[in-house]
């Protein structure tokens, strides 16, 4: 189970009272009924499923109830930081950065 | 290749089994293959065997990170059926499920495919109701689906509680006989040594890097980490990983990485006769050919590449099967393991050609690709062959995420799949 890092409760806690809720950063269109609908579909079903350093979304749904954004490696689980919703996407701590984001080896 | 018979059996008995052959040779890369499957679980080995099979393309090769069978097809709990319930899904699973049984005899190769039928469990209206749509939408298309009272699913599963006074009551069931097992690492083998034998050329322990493109976009092979491959058509069937290759190529596709975790007891005598679902308590359990008790749980939550997950996610599905078969409360569990499950947001799989010449696409089995690996493999043979869909599998174009033609099986199953 996971140790998830509240940003608003400012407290580790267990990951039953979390919610995932998809990756961050991706921006609603203004004017959603004037897209195309590749855009449309860009927008709302394709996704980086990345392998590596990804930004995502959590709700504290047992707790605060609030969004936030988290920056986790999906390769070993482990979290690098959690962040106020409304904040830019943040570096990769220990890196000058934003939004680069590696994936860890190919596949097969 | 030698033929596996009776007679072969015999003939190594009388000579201290010194006669059997290696089953698939690993071949040195050529230099290029009209064709390349990325990806040599289940889906991609029967691919290769069709392409060779049905579609006379031989110079084919299946490429193949670690080793055959050693992501999804090794870690899934082997349930087979094709009660789904809309026709885009029926049509694919009970193509898969009529391929399995004949499927040993086609490829010489015994996959143990057990039609012992599968019950789901029924606990409430809501399950009473969604399941009886699915018979009905089933019989009418042909697919054997069938509705039990608990009396009757008790007598058909005796292990199972039906007391009114149990945590989760059961008031129904649905079962299809036709539905079942097979043994996962043979039907990984099985495909590999008939592939093999047409002449596919099956190369582990390589790892794709990068896919080459041409001029015009189109593809001329792979980079691996043992230098470049070329190839007339590529062929992605790369299950967990799909996003990863894709992104390769440039393509972006719908796909979460999820997670899904399984488990097996210390080995029984034979005590438990059918595969028995419980979507709603998440308990999906069978019995092996070797006694074990193999039990699935649900997925976890968040979308990660780490073949694990969280404990809490079994003790639940462990909480519900003590819950339903309390004759198994001291039972031990031996081993856990989770594999790596790539889901569409409509649950229902992708098998297309892509924005990119020649370059197709087999993935989001989600947490249900086995039972479909002898129809999928099937049908994205004949779409590499022909470069489009078969009838059957029209339905599950990479498109219907633009034109919004969706198959919606997430919300009409009731099931985690």
């Amino acid at each position: 189970m996971l140790l998830i890092h509240c940003p608003y409760c400012r407290d580790d806690r267990s990951e039953l009272e979390f919610r995932w809720a998809g990756e961050a950063h991706i921006a609603r269109p203004e004017q959603i009924s004037e897209i195309s609908d590749e855009a449309f579909s860009e927008y709302f079903f394709m996704r980086d499923n990345t392998k590596g350093i990804a930004w995502e979304r959590w709700r504290h749904i047992h707790g605060c109830g609030r969004f936030f954004n988290a920056i986790r490696d999906t390769v070993s689980d482990k979290f690098l930081l959690t962040y106020k919703a409304g904040l830019p996407r943040q570096p990769v701590p220990g890196t000058e950065t934003a939004g680069v984001e590696t994936v860890e080896g190919g596949a097969a | 290749m030698r033929k596996y018979s009776v007679f072969a059996v015999a003939r190594e008995a009388m000579r201290s089994h010194k006669g059997w052959e290696q089953q698939w040779t690993s071949p040195e890369p050529r230099s290029s293959y009209d064709v390349i499957i990325i990806g040599g679980g289940g889906h991609g080995l029967g691919a290769a065997y069709y392409l060779a099979k049905e579609h006379g393309i031989t110079n084919v090769a299946v490429i193949e990170k670690g080793w055959l069978g050693g992501g999804n097809t090794g870690r899934n709990t082997t349930i087979i059926r094709s009660n789904y319930l809309y026709e885009e899904s029926m049509d694919i699973y009970e193509h898969s499920l009529k391929l399995w049984e004949g499927l040993s005899q086609d490829l010489n190769y015994n996959v143990m495919y057990s039609p012992r039928g599968v019950m789901m469990l029924s606990h409430n209206t809501h399950d009473m109701q969604s399941f009886k749509r699915h018979i009905n939408a089933n019989r009418l298309y042909g697919i054997d689906n069938e509705w039990l009272t608990p009396e009757e699913a008790k007598k058909f599963c005796p292990p199972l509680d039906i007391s009114k006074t149990a945590r989760y009551p059961i008031n129904g069931a649905a079962l299809q006989k036709r539905g079942g097992t097979a043994r996962h690492d043979a039907v990984a083998w099985g495909y590999a040594r008939a592939a093999s034998d047409r002449g596919v050329h099956i190369i582990q322990n390589t790892e794709v890097t990068g896919i080459r493109r041409g001029p015009n976009g189109e593809v001329t092979g792979i980079e691996t980490n043992r230098g470049f491959i070329g190839a007339k058509k590529i062929g992605v069937s790369a299950a967990g990983h799909s996003s990863v290759v894709m992104q390769m190529a440039d393509v972006r596709v719908p796909l979460t990485s999820n997670p899904l975790q399984a488990l097996v007891s210390e080995p029984l005598k034979p005590i438990f006769p059918c595969v028995v679902m419980s979507n709603t308590v998440h308990a999906y359990i069978s019995q092996s050919d070797k006694g074990e008790l193999v039990i699935g749980a649900g997925t976890d939550q968040y979308h990660s590449y780490s073949q694990t997950g969280g404990l809490q996610i079994i003790t639940h599905t462990l909480d519900a099967i003590c819950e339903l078969f309390p004759i198994f409360r001291r039972v031990k569990m031996m081993r856990q393991w989770g594999g790596i499950t790539d889901n569409t947001p409509d649950r229902s799989a992708i098998q297309s050609v892509t924005p990119v010449p020649n370059l197709f696409v087999n993935c989001g089995w989600g947490t249900g690709g086995f039972k479909a690996t002898p129809g999928s493999a099937n049908l994205f043979a004949w779409l590499i062959a022909k470069g489009e869909p078969h009838r059957l599998a029209q339905g599950l174009t990479l498109d219907r995420f633009r034109t919004g033609r969706l198959i919606d099986e997430a919300a009409a199953a009731a099931v985690a799949h």
